[in-house]
């Protein structure tokens, strides 16, 4: 879909959640909601950060680390892609203080989602590394640049415009896992709806709300990303479909 | 120890008893040959005789499996180590290899920088020049191909010819001693060729470079090489300066391949 259309849907979706808020019946529930997608929104944008910081240094980990780090970051990724996020999260906040170790809930979330989705991310920066043609690489040696230096410039640059679109199916993926953290004590945006539904019974209103909400919150993510790869292959035009 | 003197009289590129294979194919064998200082070398052969090999071993791009490759008067593959040579390390690649640059048969331009950009950035990052050196450098060698006024643009908003000279001017930037070309018109169009030879003559007569090309191209390697080496399956079958061997090939090979390669034209 194009940025237009994404825009038009996104405003509808706002606008449709103020009429909301204004309207008599429906007003008491959309602040403790928002007070809810506040949270969500928290977990999934401290969770992004820690996703793709930890698959750029499993990717690079795996790809040109040492043996030991290699091997570590294998057992990462494949540990985190293996299980499920709900058992990580619960692993994270019952477990570990058993071991002497405990977490705020609020940090288990953006630990648990954050490593899990990192996993994955793994995988897709370490395939838009692989993805770069070897000419690339060999013009870095012809001009004499270490590995890191070619990385840095040359590849990781072109491989980022490659991760954008997977890396945006991601970002929603973590922000739709973020319903998890009901499960760990937080009193995130679905938390929040399930509580406002067993204590009013107003089921239609509040789950309307809650879709709405979720959707502004991916519709943004999707908007971001599709301008971020706008911007990224900007020069790269011809040849491609812009 | 070398002095200054003796490193000038030693051949810019020796090539010694060198052997490269890929498993049980052997791409070339023993190859012996020294190039020397401002020499123009053209390569020429059939297809899979091993000239791209011989380049690319050169630019460090493979590992070669017996011999060793000379640059400048010193050891590149290999290093000394108490007296003897052995396999060099990554530094002593390096610093040799600084030395060599390389114009590639697909350009490979990167492409998310500007043609100022390619030419800039490995002379910031490699050689420490600052910004405004480096652009001052690459504004002349953008000059030199004849692209002063396509600095900013991004090499998809080039044609193959102007691409392929932006590679020329990258190359340059880092003031390489030799340069190696691997049929760098063989993926052009036929009428931007010539930009692209032309500018590889200038070269020839402007700059006390060593060049080591590999072409198609026999009235380019005639009228250009001080020198052409025909190679068989791996071997240097026959060399010599480009009027006798083009008008009297010796062996029968290179006979056939230049009758070959004449009657496609
Ligand atoms: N990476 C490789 N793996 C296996 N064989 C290779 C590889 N690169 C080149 N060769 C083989 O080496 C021989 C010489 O190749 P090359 O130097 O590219 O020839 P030329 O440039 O003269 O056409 C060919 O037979 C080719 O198939
Ligand atoms: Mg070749």
């Amino acid at each position: 879909m194009g940025l237009y259309s994404l825009s038009a849907m996104l405003l509808a979706a706002v606008v449709a959640i103020a009429i909301m808020a204004v309207s008599e019946t429906f007003a008491i529930f959309v602040p403790g909601l928002l007070q809810g997608a506040w949270l969500t929104l928290q977990i999934a944008l401290l969770g992004c950060v820690l996703a793709v910081t930890m698959a750029v240094l499993a990717a690079l980990a795996r790809l040109y680390g040492p043996l030991p780090l290699r091997w570590l970051a294998n057992t990462y990724v494949e540990v985190f892609r293996g299980t499920s996020a709900l058992v990580q999260l619960f692993w994270l906040f019952f477990v570990l203080p058993h071991f002497g170790l405990t977490l705020e809930p609020f940090t288990v979330a953006v630990v648990g989602l954050g490593l899990n989705v990192g996993a994955y991310g793994a995988e897709v920066v370490r395939g838009a590394i692989l993805g770069i043609v070897p000419g690339q690489w060999e013009a870095t040696v012809a001009l004499n640049m270490t590995r890191w230096q070619a990385l840095r410039r040359v590849i990781l640059p072109q491989a980022f415009v490659a991760m954008i679109p997977p890396w945006g199916n991601l970002f929603i993926e973590l922000l739709k896992s973020t319903a998890l953290v009901s499960l760990i004590t937080l009193g995130d945006l679905a938390f929040r709806a399930q509580q406002m539904n067993q204590t009013t019974m107003k089921t239609i209103p509040i789950f309307t709300l809650v879709l709405l909400m979720y959707l502004v919150m991916s519709l943004a993510i999707t908007i971001c990303m599709r301008l971020l790869e706008r911007r990224a292959t900007r020069g790269l035009a011809r040849g491609r479909s812009a | 120890m070398n002095t200054a003197n003796d490193a000038t009289e030693q051949p810019m590129v020796r090539f010694d008893g060198v052997t490269k294979s890929y498993g049980a194919l052997t791409v070339l064998d023993d190859l012996r040959l020294d190039i020397g200082r401002g020499e123009k070398v053209a390569i020429i052969g059939p297809s899979g005789s091993g000239k791209t090999t011989v380049l690319r071993m050169l630019m460090t791009l493979e590992r070669i499996n017996d011999g060793v490759i000379w640059v400048d008067g010193e050891p590149m593959t290999h290093m000394e180590k108490g007296g003897r040579l052995v396999p060099a390390d990554p530094r002593h690649l390096r610093r040799v290899r600084a030395k060599v640059g390389m114009v590639f048969q697909h350009f490979n331009l990167f492409p998310h920088m500007t043609a100022l950009g390619n030419c800039i950035e490995a002379p910031i990052t490699v050689l420490g020049l600052s910004r405004r050196e480096a652009e001052e450098r690459a504004a002349e060698l953008l000059d030199l191909v004849g692209l002063a006024d396509k600095k900013e643009h991004y090499p998809a908003q080039l044609s193959g010819g102007q691409q392929q000279r932006v590679a020329i001017a990258r190359a340059l930037a880092m003031r390489p001693k030799v340069m190696l070309f691997d049929e760098v018109t063989s993926a052009l169009d036929p009428e931007l060729c010539g930009e692209v030879l032309q500018v590889i003559r200038k070269l020839g007569s402007e700059h006390d470079l060593t060049m080591l090309m590999v072409t198609h191209q026999m009235g380019f390697a005639k009228e250009f090489a001080d020198r052409v080496c025909f190679f068989y399956q791996g071997k240097i079958c026959e060399q010599g300066n480009p009027q006798d061997m083009f008008a009297a090939p010796q062996n029968e090979r290179t006979r056939q391949f230049l009758r070959a390669v004449m009657d496609s034209v």
